[in-house]
């Protein structure tokens, strides 16, 4: 959900982007993180951890830590807080630590 | 207690009371504020001198009463949304409660707002009077509410939201 | 303007939030030439989502919404000449030679500054409870990005841990936000932040609850709810208080920690000062650290208010510039006054804290003007 009405705060949402989650598509518009995007959309179960396979969101939002990797276009590892969706941008969750080459 | 609940008591609101002399002349200021903090805009803000503080910027406000004249500019500048406007001579009725708001929707002048006392209690339905701006980059609103005069000293913000016409 | 080899620079500074922001203006007001690097598409780093008015006097622009000082000081950093900024460029390493690499947009940039100032700023703190790692157990600034930088509803309904500022400050603006808060749960005795959010958060009717903590969280895939309960006057919690508390997101505001990797990569000592919040860099009174020609501002010295990281960041980019032999007939005073500002800004009761870390410091090596305040006994 986005805020509307807010005290403080206009919020600019000009352009459209639509994305992929896990094949679902998401709409989201150009100042927002992935991160926001899918919260918006009522997702916020980013990933699974490695090993006890535990649902994993955001933590800090910010960059800091790494509570929200997931696979950006086949690149693992992203902080999905931190990086902004393109139009077409394909997210998934990561499953395992990520590999570097895939071919 | 104000240090465990963020509720000042009935001892810590004597403190800044203005006198009953100076609350029979017409509005005044209250200012809220208990706890010796790095801040100081409400002294600049006060171009009568009447807020002073004592030794620097973490020093209590405080209040000359008869400088004061009730202008309501230092509400606006308050960070801590700690000053409130009184004037006790609005009508034989009604106090004139003035509150700085943060939250949407705004109410709007002659709608009855739920009022709210410092634990956040309801304590009845207040004609809203008048709905101030403090400006495009302030945007805190001041809300002046009519409120009886056995309530003024209680009554110190509005439920956002709950509004009715009558 | 930067090239594929190694690129030169006077003055390097680390991080765009207000502490590096304000180093650049002051620096680069004595002539100083300075290379800004920020990690995120924008500067003004956390500036960008205080929509409250700041503290403090007017020389560190009280009474101004946190918001539209990042607005200003960006615009006065983007105009001036002296100032070259690099966004969307992480700092990830400080190397032997006193080379810094720098990735920006998948490039690798080589930066060889003369004098660096390390503004990195700090990370929220986690907590330790069953259901932690749920979805919606989040850092109250993580939420405070969602609603006021993204405009996104972070959640329904929330439990605050934790009453320290950012915790009182995060409930207000949850509230403005349209967010119900259940409560604001504090395990010490008292409220830990300014009294006056307190009192403003409590009349809106949120409660502040002291002695209190939070047991665990729960939900299947997801928080669904919490468990709070009471602790004695040791802090232990009291069987039989037990309440289930209903909220989609637990915040934690339970205290920062200074970010010091790029610190601890330049060799500069370090020290864990509880009363600073973790590992911080020794200073000298210009917030020089061990390391010649590095200096820090901001959180990394321990972490503060962002009007105390503005006016450090002002001390520390007058320093680096005068060390170049800018400014040297101003430097002095402007210093001084920064000096000044910060010994205001921490004469209160709430600036004891901050005065005993930096005492603690000083006893490692450190020299910063721990006054001690009227306050202290």
């Amino acid at each position: 959900m986005r805020i509307k009405d807010h005290p403080i705060l206009d919020f600019e949402r000009n352009e459209k982007i639509t994305f992929t989650y896990n094949g679902q598509s998401i709409e989201a518009y150009a100042n927002e993180s992935i991160a926001a995007a899918l919260h918006a959309s009522g997702i916020r179960v980013f990933g699974h951890g490695v090993k006890l396979h535990q649902p994993r969101g955001l933590f800090c939002a910010i960059g800091n830590c790494s509570s929200c990797f997931m696979t950006v276009d086949g690149v693992p590892n992203v902080r999905i807080c931190t990086t902004y969706p393109e139009e077409g941008m394909v997210v998934e969750e990561q499953v395992g630590r990520g590999v570097a080459w895939s071919d | 207690m104000l240090i465990s609940t963020g509720i000042p008591s009935k001892e810590d609101i004597e403190k800044i009371m203005p006198p009953a002399e100076r609350l029979s002349k017409g509005s005044v200021v209250m200012i809220e504020c208990f706890q010796e903090i790095a801040c100081n805009p409400c002294v600049a803000a006060c171009k009568f001198g009447a807020i002073t503080m004592e030794k620097d910027m973490n020093s209590l406000p405080e209040v000359d009463f008869d400088k004061c004249t009730g202008c309501n500019v230092c509400l606006f500048k308050c960070p801590g949304l700690a000053i409130f406007i009184i004037d006790q001579t609005f009508s034989d009725e009604f106090s004139l409660v003035k509150i700085p708001f943060e939250y949407r929707p705004l109410p709007k002048v002659g709608q009855y707002a739920c009022g709210l006392d410092r634990e956040g209690k309801e304590r009845g339905w207040f004609k809203v009077n008048r709905v101030t701006s403090g400006g495009k980059r302030n945007m805190t609103y001041m809300i002046s509410l009519e409120v009886p005069h056995d309530l003024s000293m209680e009554i110190r913000n509005i439920q956002e939201g709950a509004y009715r016409d009558a | 303007m930067i090239n594929p080899g190694i690129n030169n620079a006077e003055i390097l500074i680390i991080g765009g939030g207000p502490a590096g922001l304000c180093a650049a203006k002051a620096a680069a007001e004595l002539g100083a030439h300075v290379i800004i690097c920020e990690r995120d598409r924008f500067l003004g780093g956390q500036l960008v989502k205080q929509t409250h008015k700041f503290f403090g006097s007017e020389k560190q622009s009280a009474g101004k919404r946190g918001i539209w000082i990042g607005e200003n000081l960006t615009k006065e950093i983007e105009e001036n000449e002296n100032i070259v900024v690099l966004k969307n460029a992480a700092v990830v390493g400080y190397y032997e030679d006193g080379v810094v690499g720098v990735m920006q947009n998948n490039t690798f940039i080589k930066i060889k500054p003369e004098k660096t100032i390390i503004a990195t700023g700090a990370a929220e703190k986690f907590l330790v409870f069953p259901g932690n790692s749920l979805p919606g157990v989040y850092g109250a600034g993580a939420v405070q990005t969602l609603m006021n930088v993204s405009g996104v509803k972070p959640a329904n309904r929330v439990l605050m841990v934790g009453s320290g500022n950012i915790g009182l400050i995060v409930a207000y603006q949850l509230k403005q936000a349209g967010v119900e808060i259940a409560a604001v749960v504090e395990a010490a005795p008292q409220v830990g932040g300014f009294l006056v959010h307190a009192s403003k958060i409590r009349r809106g009717g949120i409660p502040v609850l002291t002695r209190h903590t939070i047991v665990k969280a729960y939900g299947k895939d997801q928080v669904e709810g919490a468990v709070i309960c009471k602790l004695d006057e040791t802090g232990n919690p009291i069987p039989g208080t037990e309440q289930d508390i209903e909220c989609d997101v637990i915040c934690l505001a339970v205290g920062l920690t200074p970010l010091t990797e790029i610190c601890a990569q330049a060799e500069c000592d370090l020290k864990y000062i509880k009363e600073l919040s973790g590992h911080v860099p020794i200073v000298d009174e210009n917030l020089q650290t061990t390391t010649n020609g590095v200096y820090v501002a901001g959180d990394i010295t321990g972490v503060e208010e962002a009007s105390s990281a503005m006016v450090e960041g002002r001390l520390a980019g007058y320093a680096a510039a005068e060390s170049l032999n800018y400014g040297l007939e101003k430097a002095p005073a402007l210093k001084e006054e920064a000096r000044e500002e910060l010994r205001e800004l921490r004469a209160g009761p709430m600036g004891l804290t901050i005065l005993k870390g930096m005492e603690k410091l000083n006893a490692e090596g450190g020299h910063v003007h721990a006054n001690l305040n009227r306050y202290s006994e």
